[in-house]
């Protein structure tokens, strides 16, 4: 298949049933017990990357391909539609801190998307009849365009706009490279730097890039029901809608059961496809989830039948055993996307509404 | 939480350096810190939009504006709400838009550099994600004339929504607000032009919106305050219902319109409209006195703001006035010990004095729900407060009782519905509202779930009736005992009495004429006393009124065939052919035109005010709440009208039709059934059938009709719900209903003297449409003439009213959108209204057999008009 076909085959998929996405990629990575030596490959040597480089998930694009052909194969197994690419912190400003160059940063968005499009492509030619797809992981930055980065100064920032433009706009161009067929710009912690990685895609559309859809997935920091920057759901969607995205979520942070208001809300709002990847909900004294398959797709099931869902999935502590029972929960008919009335939407951290 | 919803926004411009000279100071000296103070008192003082400008000359005005910005955004009470990015250099509000999470407003672009600039700059503005303010500024300059406005605007909408893809809902045009009685003729019509302008581009670009900079127009009066703001209010009475929905404006430049001096109100006119040669002369002369003043509004009542907070709340809740709410109530929250005892005093005690005066009749229904509003917004405020006491200490908060309201299954009224809602709501009960349409399932695991008290059901059209003994049987079916109550404009207590309590005996059944009676049957009901005293009360009257329907016979009936004898049965044809046959559609109306055919007296009565217009403002009794509830309502019907919040619709039939026994067979092969009058007439009046106005040899004519205000007033209903407005919501709706009436008389008006056309020459006053004193009728299958609502489904298909103008039936046959009106027309000069009446076995059977029904069918259709009892008559049968 082109990947027009894919996306074609993608939104009329999207129409007719809930697409199922993976779950972790941390927990599992956690799991293998990598030491230095995985991460470094002989690409990275010490003499050239002094520092640590373990920890470094997403440089295993590079140096260790055969792991993440495998996680993708995993949730592939279990029923997943779509897989996200391991390039999470896959950004100039991301990596600063393991000091990778520049070039390094753009190869792993390439290799790793490149990777995620052979395993999809075998699934698909597998099971024709469920054709599999990628997404080209977009995550948030350490670096943040909306807060301040010094207590006594509270109009100081450490990055500036264009700087996370340029950094998201090189792993974008990376992503499709690679074959992605669609990006996921995910656990939002501030709107403004989203809103920067869509303004990068914009213009390289504008600049003859092929259009691919997008999907906008924010993160509800607590029971403020607020993101880290402080905006309410409504906001958020009010401030990214101008990006007209394939779906827009939530994910990470919260358990299914704390996330299921925020996401209602947006099963009301959003005039597009709504979709969710919970974590397995808390962590424990420990640090671990413990919420069992079963107990996130009891969440799963609820949301399904009560009409919230068109794409679901898993993140922190989500294993491929919990996406197994989740794509088993989300066998239900999907969410109908509404209309709403017409009306000029604007928002700070709260929305704001005047009818047209 | 409130959403700020509203019609006219009021952009802040106190952090404008081009607007406020202490900003500027401010910012030119680098305190930022103070600047920002102004930024927090401008929206704690309301602003829903904030307007930062840093068009200085001796500023960096990219820097100023991303160290403003960024300050701000570390402010939650001043970032909560949107900005408005305002510069004429791109440079600056580009930089703007990298500093703003949330979705901004650009202010402006304009194709004054030509179209290539305007373009590139709207499509940066849609990939950053903001709304834009355009000029109406062109390569030849700024507009000044509408017609340059207009052109101007629509040649912008056009390149934005089909050249860059621009949402309209995201486009605000500003047409340019200049001054006017500058003493130069040539200015003299420029109000006019921005007003007329705005309506027309409000109409020609569907989906934008209309600003302006508001002081621009009094500058010739600089230093005379007062006719400025007399001046800024005209402007705004003028501008805002022709669509002008935002605006910067200095909320304390404005007075209140009633209350500018008149003389100086009649003058400012004449220079707004431009209404007389010498009105800039006039003004001039007539302003000199006002020099140096500084306006009058202050002199407004405030004597009650001096008393004990207490007071003030009580004050506030009884004069509906929600200006001061927040504040008064946050001082009695922190005068309490919980914000709870707010509620349960100072609060409760006002709704009580509310409800005291209304239950003796001295406070009137939309009084009260203004009060209700009043409530909310207090009660909003202290919400917050609530969850966190909740949260820290594991309380559960009160209700005096949770109440389950909905309209049942196939009806889609909710007026009434609502507004006992809101009465119980300001009297301190929990309202679960399901709305209309409910299925009985619904309502009773929703009144389980959620641990009702009791459920109210309402209903508007007959086929309700039914519903609701469904849902009272299966209260009995599911051992449920919670009370139901029973309300709505075709229920009754006989009905109540015969048909619902029967079935229901483990739980008080109640009939609950109007609103004013709700808290007081409610009250009763929660109340472990009182409960079997209001419970057994009721039963003996509706076994009184049992018996006394069974122990008088029914009045006697003629068989069918007797009054088929009796019948007025016409030979010849009602008129000429209409002007065409089959199906027309009507779309596009004149909101003004229609509304002076709106009858405005069973409009008071949806509010509970009985009377008839306009005698009903001077009313001695209710006329003072007559009058506020018609001042209000004429605001809105502004709106309404100068911003089309309506778009109703009309379809029409005619065809060749002929009378066959009862019935009517048009030349399209479909039947419409009509019934016979059964009474016995002591006079020589016919029994009349509908059939009868129509000739029996196939060259008579016949029409129907179905007109609808439309749906948009479900959505404007909707949003000032959820603003907390419920006293707009049910106006709104109430206003939608009158609209369909009046469309239904205007088309009417239209059938006979054009569209059919057989009374060309007719004059009617207003009064005497309503007198309906003109030749043919229009009757509705559902009321008196027609009691078979089913007989809608066949006028549907023939006028394919889903299709045309979107109004559809319930399973039931109740028209949606609620606000429609669908009928038949007969224009033979004998036709007149007439009531069937209630009818006998024979002609249900003969109606049964021509309906293609069976007996049980019919009987259930026909349930409120038959003169037998088919439950007794199954009996003896068996």
């Amino acid at each position: 298949m082109t990947r027009a076909e894919r996306i074609a085959a993608l939104k009329a998929a999207a129409k007719e049933r809930i697409l199922v996405f993976d779950g972790s990629w941390g927990a599992l990575i956690q799991r293998m017990g990598l030491e230095e030596k995985d991460y470094r490959g002989e690409r990275f040597t010490e003499a050239a990357y002094p520092g640590q480089m373990k920890g470094n998930n997403d440089i295993l694009c590079l140096t260790r391909p055969d792991i993440v052909a495998d996680i993708h194969n995993q949730y592939f197994a279990v029923g997943a539609d779509i897989s996200e690419t391991n390039t999470f912190s896959a950004t100039t400003i991301a990596q600063a801190d393991y000091d990778l160059d520049p070039q390094s940063v753009r190869d792993i968005s390439y290799e790793g998307a490149k990777t995620g499009r052979r395993v999809a492509d075998e699934w698909t030619a597998k099971t024709p009849d469920k054709p599999r797809f990628l997404a080209g992981s977009i995550g948030p930055l350490n670096k943040m365009l909306s807060m301040s980065s010094d207590v006594n100064d509270p109009g100081a920032r450490e990055v500036t706009f264009d700087q996370v433009y340029d950094a998201y706009r090189m792993q974008v161009e990376a992503l499709y490279e690679g074959g992605v067929d669609l990006y996921i710009i995910e656990t939002i912690t501030d709107t403004l730097n989203c809103k920067a990685a869509i303004k990068a895609v914009k213009d390289l559309e504008a600049e003859g890039q092929e259009a691919l859809p997008i999907w906008i997935s924010g993160t509800i920091t607590d029971r403020s029901g607020r993101t880290l920057s402080g905006q309410t759901v409504e906001a958020f969607w009010n401030s990214v809608r101008h990006a007209e995205p394939f779906a827009i979520g939530l994910n990470c942070a919260l358990g299914a059961d704390l996330m299921r208001p925020h996401i209602a809300e947006l099963a009301r709002i959003a005039d597009t496809h709504v979709a969710a990847f919970p974590n397995a909900g808390l962590p424990n004294e420990m640090g671990e989830y413990d919420e069992t398959p079963e107990q996130t797709a009891g969440h799963i099931q609820e949301w399904a039948s009560s009409g919230l869902l068109n794409l679901v999935g898993g993140c922190c502590g989500t294993t491929p055993d919990h996406i197994d029972a989740i794509a088993k929960a989300a066998d239900q008919p999907t969410r109908t996307v509404p209309g709403r009335p017409r009306a000029m939407r604007l928002s700070g951290l709260e929305p704001f509404e005047l009818a047209s | 939480m409130t959403r700020p919803i509203a019609t006219f926004i009021n952009v802040g411009e106190r952090t404008n350096v081009t607007g406020s000279a202490r900003f500027r100071k401010l910012i030119t000296a680098g305190d930022y810190p103070a600047a920002v103070e102004v930024a927090r008192q401008q929206v704690e003082n309301g602003a829903q939009i904030i307007d930062v400008n840093m068009d200085e000359g001796m500023l960096d005005g990219a820097e100023a504006m991303t160290t403003f910005l960024n300050l701000i955004a570390a402010e939650p009470d001043i970032a909560r709400v949107p900005v408005m990015i305002d510069s004429s250099k791109w440079e600056v509000i580009e930089a703007g838009l990298k500093c703003v999470q949330g979705k901004a407003v650009v202010n402006s672009i304009s194709m004054k550099e030509g179209e290539e600039s305007f373009l590139e700059q709207a499509r940066a503005c849609l990939a950053y994600g903001a709304a834009v303010v355009v000029m109406a500024f062109d390569e030849d300059g700024q507009a000044d004339i509408a017609s340059r406005k207009i052109e101007i605007c629509q040649r912008a909408y056009r390149l934005l929504t089909e050249e860059v893809g621009f949402p309209p809902e995201d486009i605000i045009f500003d047409p340019n607000i200049f001054a006017v009685a500058t003493g130069i003729e040539e200015h003299n019509n420029y109000a006019v032009d921005f007003i007329e302008a705005a309506k027309e581009i409000r109409r020609i670009c569907p989906g934008c919106h209309i600003s302006g900079g508001l002081s621009n127009v009094s500058f010739s009066f600089r230093g005379n305050e007062p006719v400025r703001r007399a001046m800024h209010s005209v402007f705004l009475y003028h501008a805002i219902p022709a669509g002008m929905d935002m605006g910067i404006v200095n909320a304390g430049q404005l007075d209140i319109y009633d209350e500018i001096e008149p003389e100086l109100r009649d003058m400012v006119e004449d220079v707004i409209l431009n209404r007389r040669e010498d009105s800039t002369e006039r003004l001039v002369d007539f302003a000199e006195q006002f020099r140096g003043q500084k306006g009058k509004t202050a002199e407004k009542d405030t004597k009650w703001r001096d008393a004990p907070v207490a007071k003030r709340l009580e004050h506030a809740l009884i004069n509906g006035i929600t200006e001061f709410i927040v504040e008064d109530t946050e001082e009695a929250r922190q005068a309490a010990e919980r914000p709870l005892h707010v509620i349960e005093g100072p609060l409760m005690d006002g709704m009580n004095v509310v409800g005291d005066l209304f239950g003796s009749g001295k406070m009137f229904l939309p009084q009260v729900v203004k009060s209700a509003r009043v409530m909310k917004a207090a009660v909003a405020h202290l919400e917050p407060f609530m969850e966190k006491e909740k949260e820290e200490m594991g309380l559960v908060g009160q209700s005096k009782g949770k109440v389950l309201m909905a309209t049942v299954k196939g009806d889609v009224h909710d007026i009434g519905k609502n507004i006992v809602g809101v009465v119980l709501a300001c009297n301190g009960y929990e309202i679960v509202d399901l709305g209309v349409m409910v299925p009985a399932e619904t309502i009773l695991d929703t009144a389980v779930e959620q641990g009702c008290d009791m459920i109210g059901l309402s209903g508007l059209i007959t086929p309700s009736l039914d519903e609701m003994v469904y849902v009272a049987r299966e209260m009995e079916r599911l051992e449920m005992d919670m009370p139901l109550l029973i309300g709505g404009a075709t229920t009754s207590p006989a009905h109540t009495a015969v048909k619902i309590e029967p079935g229901f005996k483990r739980g008080p059944v109640i009939h609950v004429s109007d609103a004013s009676r709700a808290v007081g049957v409610v009250s009763g009901l929660m109340n472990e006393e009182e409960r079997p005293i209001v419970w057994e009360t009721a039963k003996a009257r509706y076994q009184r009124m049992r018996e006394a329907r069974e122990g008088g016979p029914p009045q006697k009936r003629l068989p069918i065939a007797e009054a088929r004898q009796k019948a007025f049965q016409t030979e010849t044809a009602s008129a000429d052919a209409p002007s065409f046959t089959g199906v027309q559609t009507f779309e596009d109306f004149d909101l003004a035109e229609v509304a002076r055919y709106i009858d405005w007296s069973p409009y008071f009565a949806s509010w509970d005010l009985a009377g008839r217009y306009p005698q009903i403002l001077e009313d001695e009794v209710v006329g003072e709440a007559a009058s506020s509830l018609w001042a209000d309502t004429q605001a809105m019907m502004q709106q309404i009208v100068g911003q089309q919040w309506f778009a109703p619709k009309a379809v029409i039939g005619f065809w060749k039709a002929s009378r066959k026994g009862d019935d009517i067979v048009l030349e399209t092969g479909d039947t419409l059934h009509t019934l016979r009058q059964q009474m016995i007439k002591t006079n020589e009046r016919p029994n009349f059938a509908l059939s009868d106005f129509i000739a029996p040899d196939a060259e008579d004519h016949f029409g129907a009709f179905c007109v609808t205000a439309g749906d948009e007033a479900e959505v404007r209903a909707k949003a000032f719900e959820e603003a907390g407005d419920d006293y707009s919501a049910i106006m709104v709706k109430a206003l939608a209903d009158r609209f369909a009436e009046a469309m239904a008389e205007y088309m009417h008006m239209r059938v006979r003297t054009d569209l059919w056309g057989y009374a060309s020459d007719e004059t009617l006053s207003n009064d005497e449409l309503i007198k309906e004193a003109y030749r043919g009728i229009r009757p509705a299958p559902g009321y008196p003439a027609q009691p078979d609502h089913t007989e809608k489904e066949t006028i549907f298909k023939l006028l394919e009213a889903e299709e045309r103008i979107g109004v559809g039936l319930t399973t039931s046959f109740a028209m949606y959108p609620a606000a429609s009106v669908s009928g038949l027309y007969f224009a033979h000069p004998e036709s007149a209204y007439f009531a069937v009446g209630r009818i006998e076995r024979d002609q249900v059977a003969d109606y049964a057999a021509r309906k293609g029904w069976d007996m049980r069918t019919a009987e259930r259709w026909l349930a409120p008009i038959l003169n037998y009892d088919p439950m007794a008559v199954e009996g003896e049968v068996a």
